[in-house]
């Protein structure tokens, strides 16, 4: 070795020390001189950003009649510096709050992680959406409480009690809400449901800035630029409705003390009338202070008063869905007008039987559409099945699904609103993965007549009745006519054709219209209106049948097409045929007959028992 | 030994204490520009006992009298002492570990009355001085493999007693203790293996998961393959300086992994992983042959090498998946740019790169800081102290602080260099060492360069056992140095 003390390695060590040194300096001079970004981040808290909120838009029913709007709430906010000596029992007495509630209001605000902005020098918020009475008594005595202030927000007012699903409702963002979209920051509010959360990009508007400067104490020293780099706020775009909202009340109203919905639908336009889903409730119970608690009671309710049974609820359609089997087999030659299928009380083949009422044998078409004979839509389905055409059992299954999903079933129909349900309609491959290879239409055929695995929602059924109303063809139904200065979906204008023909329609149509002449809807048959319908009694699980009806008015140049379903409603006859009557009625007259209001008074106040299961 | 004749303040490196005066009063502010929160408006407030300025001020004052009291005993009282303090502190080190409360986890703090010390800082002061005095010892050869193992030992021993204390950080400081023992002569092998260490690891855990753009191939193991072929080639040529092998070795690895890679790239797919391992085992058998024919004995070690650097590779995936806890993965992630977790254990270090980079120039002005006083930043007055000197010095500031504090480092070094002993020269390095290693990881954990250990800035970040901890190495050096003798060589 030629150097035993090793000298030089003091140079390498020293070295390390003044490398590490200039490394640092190097990045130290990025960070601080180079880099802005670093800088802008820091400015974003020695400048305040104050946000300026815009009005939501207001929601008008179809004929201009004003639905929701907007009314000045009060949010109380308090500069934690500046709150000396006040009586804290004195301020929980006219908050009416108490003295633990105010402790944790105030320590909630302190959290960093749920307001990570706290600090000591600015605005903190304390409570949120009091009424004017509230304001109005805590504004007297707020001389009394320095540090305490008041904020102007919003709230939504309701001129109506009726269509709480459907309009939905507002709360805070979430955490989730705010990562999803950077136009939101905390305490913002959002659309939760319904058309509020369907249209929250047109309803919310544009928020606007104002800048200030905060000095380094973090107070407030007054606006930047005298104001230029503050932009104001865009007030929400206004929505007009498809809705009638006094149909909408009638239907609310003939559907209380029971489960179920109504829908109602312009056929020409694809237009939603009304959309009734029972139990309803009143959509101001979801505004201001309460909304948690309110919230809370309706979402624990066991008769889902939350859910829009409407276009969420999946029903056997039951006699009702005949009408598109014999489109279907009308359409594929299965059947003429004048085919004829013997009923002995019911389908009888080989050991199997699926029963029917009495009527006389053999019967056609229009009269087996008005008694509703489950029979001749059996045999249908059977000789379908069996025809030689289609090669095979699994093949025509899927010309009929084929048939069903244009008819606008077994897939979301569309509707401008969240949560649409796609209802059940089976395929071959579903039945043999069920059944393996072996299943002929007797397996199925339950299907014919709306039970077995097919469900639609009530949505749909209505669709159904529009688009025989307009013998083809329906447009994606929907609920919002028309935004300002903007214009609807194209998919709300443009027509869709079914597999089935005009000819097919016009026979099922006689078959409605004698249905309501002189078949199960006699109770439809209003003077002049010229309905068209047909009942539907559906077996279900859950105990007596489902009630439904499903028609439309008049049968030239029908103008509504309506479905209802009252769950346990027995016949078709008890609820589902006087309900659509009332409604069609209320829609195509402007108001019901004094008759009918003596009808509808009673049927609003028949009870049917649920017990206490969850529905 | 002999004596230096005069009064001691005539012998002590005043150097050495006017930097530390400047280093500690720089800190002492620092914590007032941390700790201000607006709410003391009367600046005497700071001296308040009851505050954690007033509470820093008295554990400075405290340490400053303790250093004076070290400054009266001999250098000989401590090497001979050195023992009896090393088993003292890592005996309190072991007591700790049962009678601690645990705090965030940790249990390494006594509490005595109303104040709380942390025996670790003092294990530091006794570690060093006890491997001084054991490499000062006249048997001690740094040749000899036995005394290495024994001061390994000394250096190992207190750092298990922190890890047990769940102080991990802490106890990683020890490491910088090699710098002595490489000073002193040890191989230079062990730093390269060091080097090499946290470069494999780095390299291969970052691109562990990316593949080649045009290749199914990850570019983390291939990169460690080569980083391989380039460390051992340059072991053979700078160590063995074995000028034949080595351009043997140069041309067929470059060559070969060259023409694979643009054959591979341009030609046809193939899997050139297979290729570098394949040079690999051509390096070893050839360095094996080397041996044989021309009695390149060192050739065996760059071998062993290149067969320990893929192990240590293969356990490096294994440990990080599989032993490491989840929130030490993060940081480590997080740290290699992996994970973008800004609200989780990327918010330190992205809030204190926002401060410091918010001071621009000549920063916002003493106590004018507002992102270290809304409190954005966490642990601001202990280790991420240096954000609040970035805010409200800014660049300029900074800058003096951290030349003021390279300066001290390399002040000791000189200091060390001038002993003409092992004993003083190797406790001058344990000081520059253990200060070097406090600098260099806090200020880079701050910078975002380092990761996230929890260790502070030496007279800087509040804590009056690590403040007293470091003025207790300092003074015992500046006696020790006052002490030496100018005249003797090793």
């Amino acid at each position: 070795m030629k150097n035993l003390n090793y000298d030089n390695r003091k140079y390498i060590l020293a070295g390390a020390v003044v490398l590490v040194l200039i490394t640092y300096i190097i990045r130290l001079f990025n960070i601080q001189i180079l880099d802005k970004d670093y800088k802008n981040l820091a400015d974003s808290n020695a400048f305040y950003y104050k946000s300026l909120y815009p009005s939501r838009g207001l929601i008008y029913d179809r004929n201009g009649k004003l639905l929701v709007y907007n009314e000045p709430s009060y949010d109380i906010t308090y500069i934690p510096r500046e709150i000396r000596g006040i009586d804290t029992l004195e301020l929980c007495r006219t908050l009416d709050i108490t003295l633990d509630e105010f402790h944790s209001r105030i320590k909630r605000s302190k959290d960093r992680r749920l307001n990570p902005g706290y600090s000591t020098f600015t605005e903190q918020e304390f409570m949120t959406q009091l009424t004017n009475e509230e304001y109005a008594r805590f504004q007297e005595k707020l001389f009394r409480f320095p540090g305490f202030y008041v904020r102007k927000r919003s709230v939504r007012q309701y001129t109506t009690s009726a269509a709480g699903v459907l309009l939905g409702d507002i709360g805070q963002v979430s955490q989730k809400e705010i990562d999803n979209d950077s136009y939101y920051s905390r305490g913002d509010y959002i659309g939760k449901q319904g058309l509020e959360a369907a249209y929250e990009t047109s309803l919310r508007g544009e928020k606007g800035t104002e800048v200030l400067l905060r000095d380094a104490h973090g107070r407030i020293q007054g606006s930047y630029m005298e104001g230029k780099a503050d932009t104001l706020a865009v007030r929400g775009k206004d929505l007009t409705l498809t809705l009638d909202i006094a149909l909408q009340e009638l239907g609310e109203r003939l559907m209380q003390n029971k489960l179920g919905s109504i829908v109602a639908i312009e056929p020409s336009t694809g237009e939603v009338l009304c959309m009734v889903s029972a139990p309803s409730y009143d959509p101001a119970l979801l505004t201001g202070r309460q909304r948690g608690k309110n919230h809370m009671e309706l979402s624990r309710d066991l008769r889902k008063p939350l859910m829009n049974r409407a276009i969420m609820g999946k029903y056997p359609p039951g006699s009702t869905f005949k009408t598109s089997q014999a489109l279907t087999f009308l359409e594929e030659g299965i059947i003429t007008p004048e085919t004829q299928f013997s009923c002995s009380n019911g389908f009888v083949f080989n050991n199997f039987k699926l029963g029917c009422h009495a009527h006389y044998s053999p019967i056609a078409l229009k009269p087996a559409i008005a008694t509703s004979c489950n029979a001749y839509f059996c045999w249908g389905l059977h000789r379908m099945f069996g025809a030689s055409k289609y090669k095979g059992t699994k093949n025509a299954m899927n010309v009929w699904r084929d048939y069903m999903v244009s008819m606008g079933f077994g897939y979301p129909l569309g509707i401008d609103l969240p949560g649409e349900s796609r209802g059940m309609i089976p395929n071959a491959e579903y039945y043999t993965k069920r059944y393996g290879n072996y299943w002929r239409a007797v397996t199925v055929i339950s299907i014919s007549i709306g039970q077995g695995e097919v469900t639609l929602t009530p949505l749909q059924m209505a669709n159904l009745g529009a688009t025989i109303a307009n013998r083809g063809t329906y447009i994606t139904p929907h609920v919002v006519k028309g935004i300002e200065n903007d214009e609807i979906d194209s998919l709300y204008r443009t027509p869709k054709s079914t597999m089935a023909g005009k000819k097919a329609y016009e026979e099922v149509v006689k078959g409605m219209r004698y249905a309501v002449t002189s078949g199960t809807c006699r109770a439809a048959n209003i003077p002049g209106l010229d309905v068209c319908g047909k009942t539907g009694t559906a077996e279900n699980t859950k105990g007596q049948d489902h009630s439904a009806f499903m028609g439309f008015a008049p049968m030239k140049e029908p103008k509504i097409a309506v479905a209802v379903y009252v769950e346990n409603g027995g016949f078709g006859a008890r609820f589902g045929v006087p309900i659509g009557a009332l409604i069609i009625e209320q829609y195509l007259n402007g108001k019901l007959s004094e008759e009918s209001e003596a009808a509808a008074q009673k049927i609003q106040e028949t009870v049917i028992d649920y017990g206490t299961a969850e529905r | 030994m002999e004596q230096q004749k005069g009064n001691i303040l005539g012998r002590i490196d005043w150097w050495a204490i006017l930097l530390f005066l400047a280093l500690a009063v720089m800190g002492w502010l620092s914590i007032c520009g941390a700790s201000y929160s607006y709410v003391e408006t009367d600046y005497s407030e700071f001296l308040n006992p009851s505050v954690r300025t007033g509470k820093q001020a008295m554990w400075m004052g405290v340490s400053v009298a303790v250093g004076i009291l070290l400054l009266c005993i001999k250098k000989h009282a401590f090497k001979n002492l050195s023992w009896i303090i090393y088993v003292g502190t890592l005996l309190l080190g072991i007591v700790t570990i049962f009678i601690a409360k645990d705090i965030k986890g940790s249990r390494s703090w006594i509490s005595i009355g109303s104040f709380s010390l942390q025996p670790a800082e003092f294990m530091k002061f006794a570690t060093a001085l006890t491997l001084a005095a054991f490499i000062g010892s006249r048997d001690f050869s740094i040749k000899n493999s036995k005394d290495i193992m024994r001061c390994i030992g000394i250096i190992m021993l207190p750092m298990c007693i922190i890890i047990a204390q769940r102080e991990t950080g802490s106890a990683l400081v020890y490491l910088a203790l090699f710098i002595v023992l490489y000073r002193e002569g040890m191989t230079g092998i062990f730093l390269l293996m060091g080097i090499s260490a946290i470069a494999y690891f780095v390299v291969g855990i970052k691109f562990g998961s990316d593949n080649f753009e045009s290749l199914p191939i990850a570019i983390g193991p291939y990169a460690v393959t080569v980083l391989i072929q380039f460390f051992s080639i340059a072991m053979v040529k700078f160590w063995c300086k074995h000028d034949k092998t080595f351009f043997i070795l140069l041309c067929a690895n470059a060559g070969a992994t060259l023409f694979a890679y643009w054959t591979a790239i341009y030609l046809i797919e193939f899997n050139i992983m297979a290729v570098q391992y394949l040079l690999l085992a051509f390096n070893v058998v050839y360095l094996l042959i080397r041996i044989r024919l021309n009695k390149e004995g060192k050739n065996l070690w760059v071998a062993i090498y290149i067969i320990g650097s893929l192990v240590f590779y293969q356990s490096c995936s294994y440990v990080m998946y599989n032993v490491l806890k989840p929130h030490q993965q993060v940081r480590i992630e997080v740290l290699l740019g992996l994970k973008d977790d800004l609200s989780g254990a990327g918010y330190n270090v992205h809030q204190s790169k926002i401060a410091i980079g918010s001071g621009g120039m000549f920063g916002k002005g003493f106590l004018n800081g507002t992102q270290t006083k809304l409190n954005y930043v966490p642990e601001q007055d202990t280790d991420f102290i240096f954000c609040t000197i970035g805010e409200e010095q800014g660049f300029a500031g900074s800058a003096v602080v951290l030349t003021v504090f390279a300066l001290f480092i390399l002040r000791l070094i000189a200091l060390a260099e001038r002993h003409n002993d092992k004993f003083g020269r190797a406790f001058g390095y344990s000081l520059a060492a253990i200060f070097f290693f406090h600098f260099a990881i806090n200020i880079g954990m701050v910078l975002g360069i380092t990761p996230v250990i929890g260790i502070p800035l030496p007279f800087f970040s509040y804590g009056g056992s690590s403040f007293l901890g470091f003025t207790i190495l300092l003074f015992t050096f500046l006696r020790i140095d006052a002490d030496r003798d100018p005249k003797k060589r090793v």
